[in-house]
């Protein structure tokens, strides 16, 4: 298994900073903005975007959710596994509001599809938008496209892209991870 | 982190799952309880599914909250009561099943008054099947939400004192609950006439006890079953008065107890026998909730027997 970094270290604070003020830019004081990690990991994301956004603007009022995709997957019964739910912590209405979608890797589409069917159990939201850290470009099986992204990737569909946490496995970093054969 | 997968393609009882299929039911119902309390109270994960409701005997609880449950997953659901069909007219279990399979049904609801009655049929045909109670043998559904609203309640099953109090002869919830609250931890005992009683229920590790006070003093939580009429040919016990002052549960014995405890009961109550309105409409019965657990544990359960396609 051959390993590239993408992003770590100071690159990947950059990126995340970069982000938000991109995001800054867009919705300005997130009065009517809510940020919505998808379950598993990408809630992981919105966390940490969550937090720096409060920084930043100096405030404790911005929404931010997870929510889980799980019972609303198109391949229920067409894949093995994956039938276990994480949680949804969304403790307000999405009625009206605009709402940032937030994930770690897009790639086929379909988890945003997904997330956009379960979103809607909340509410009608005004607008949908979507970021992500990476962006599996020339990959899409659905015409999605985010609006905000931290780096795009070229790969092909046996390379993964592991996204790892501080939080969780105690390192902030991106790789991509290929077997040797395919590039020989 | 329970496990991935269920054991079992069907649902025919508790002891044929094991405690790693329940913590996982228990779990996927926690995510099924969300969705029920959201505005849009539906998911679209069994949307290409038929389900075939099949009740060979009366139902109201089990039938509307298996139907709800199904709907709120957004399966296809036929239902089928064998009072108002050709079973009347002298078809066979398997004839009436085969028939509506070939009607492209890829899962069975069953309840039928006869033990045993959804293994049969599990022999027989291609589709998951799932017990909704069979005869006085098992009704795996009703344990699992039992459990899960004692979860619920009191935060963990494991070293809870649970007392089953009533006709546990002719009762599937009985035995269902048993198994499964042994399994999960619990200590279990059932009180009740003698006549009430198998004769061997001890050798399922269950403690016996013939009066109601030390039962309610002994138990943290109290389940009332329904003295099941229909299933009695003989004479159990001289008179329902009888019974409702010897095994019935009122206030005034609740409330005389050294602890509070919880009232369950499975439903449908015959109040003023084995529980009076009083106790059945206190803060301690939790009867309601474990209504609104059942839809919740049994989309649980035919999310995870669904997502076994093979």
């Amino acid at each position: 298994m051959q390993k590239r970094t993408l992003l770590d270290g100071k690159k990947f604070q950059i990126t995340i900073k970069r982000l938000c003020h991109q995001l800054i830019e867009n919705h300005t004081d997130f009065n009517n903005t809510v940020l919505i990690g998808i379950q598993p990991r990408g809630t992981y994301f919105a966390d940490r975007v969550h937090q720096e956004l409060s920084e930043i603007l100096k405030t404790t009022s911005i929404k931010k959710g997870h929510l889980d995709i799980t019972f609303f997957r198109d391949d229920f019964r067409r894949k093995d596994g994956l039938v276990t739910a994480s949680s949804n912590t969304i403790n307000f209405i999405i009625e009206g509001k605009q709402v940032i979608l937030i994930d770690d890797v897009l790639w086929t589409g379909r988890t945003i599809r997904s997330a956009m069917d379960a979103l809607l159990a909340y509410g009608r939201p005004e607008r949908v938008e979507l970021m992500v850290l990476i962006d599996r470009r020339f990959s899409r099986h659905l015409p999605i496209e985010p609006n905000y992204i931290g780096q795009q990737v070229d790969c092909v569909d046996s390379q993964k892209v592991k996204v790892s946490w501080k939080e969780q496995e105690g390192e902030d970093k991106v790789v991509l991870l290929s077997e040797p054969s395919i590039l020989k | 982190m329970a496990a991935e997968k269920l054991s079992t393609r069907h649902l025919l009882g508790i002891k044929d799952i094991n405690l790693n299929d329940i913590e996982l039911i228990f779990e996927t119902a926690d995510n099924f309880k969300d969705v029920i309390n959201r505005p849009i109270k539906k998911v679209p994960s069994l949307r290409d599914i038929t389900i075939a409701n099949i009740f060979f005997e009366n139902s109201t609880r089990t039938k509307l909250s298996f139907e709800l449950a199904e709907k709120r997953l957004s399966a296809d659901v036929v239902n089928f009561a064998a009072s108002s069909s050709s079973v009347s007219k002298g078809e066979t279990l398997i004839d009436t099943v085969n028939n509506i399979l070939a009607m492209k049904v890829d899962m069975v609801v069953m309840r039928h008054p006869y033990a045993g009655a959804g293994v049969f049929l599990s022999k027989h045909i291609k589709a998951q099947i799932v017990n909704a109670g069979d005869g006085a043998h098992e009704h795996p559904t009703q344990a699992l939400l039992d459990a899960y609203s004692i979860r619920q309640k009191l935060g963990d099953v494991r070293g809870k004192k649970v007392v089953i109090v009533g006709d546990i002869l002719h009762s599937r919830v009985a035995i269902s609950n048993i198994l499964c609250l042994q399994m999960l931890g619990a200590e279990v005992m059932v009180c009740g006439p003698t006549t009430l009683i198998p004769k061997h229920i001890a050798s399922l590790g269950v403690k016996v006890e013939h009066d109601l006070k030390k039962a309610l003093n002994w138990c943290d939580v109290a389940n009332m079953l329904r003295i099941q009429l229909e299933r009695q040919d003989i004479k159990y016990f001289p008179s329902q008065r009888e019974y409702a002052m010897m095994y019935g549960l009122n206030k005034q014995i609740l409330d005389n107890l050294d602890k509070e405890i919880i009232v369950m009961h499975p439903g449908p109550i015959n109040r003023g026998v084995e529980i009076t309105s009083d106790v059945a409409d206190s803060k301690q019965s939790i009867i309601l909730e474990q209504v609104e657990n059942g839809v919740a544990v049994r989309m649980a359960v035919l999310y995870l027997l669904a997502s076994q396609n093979d």
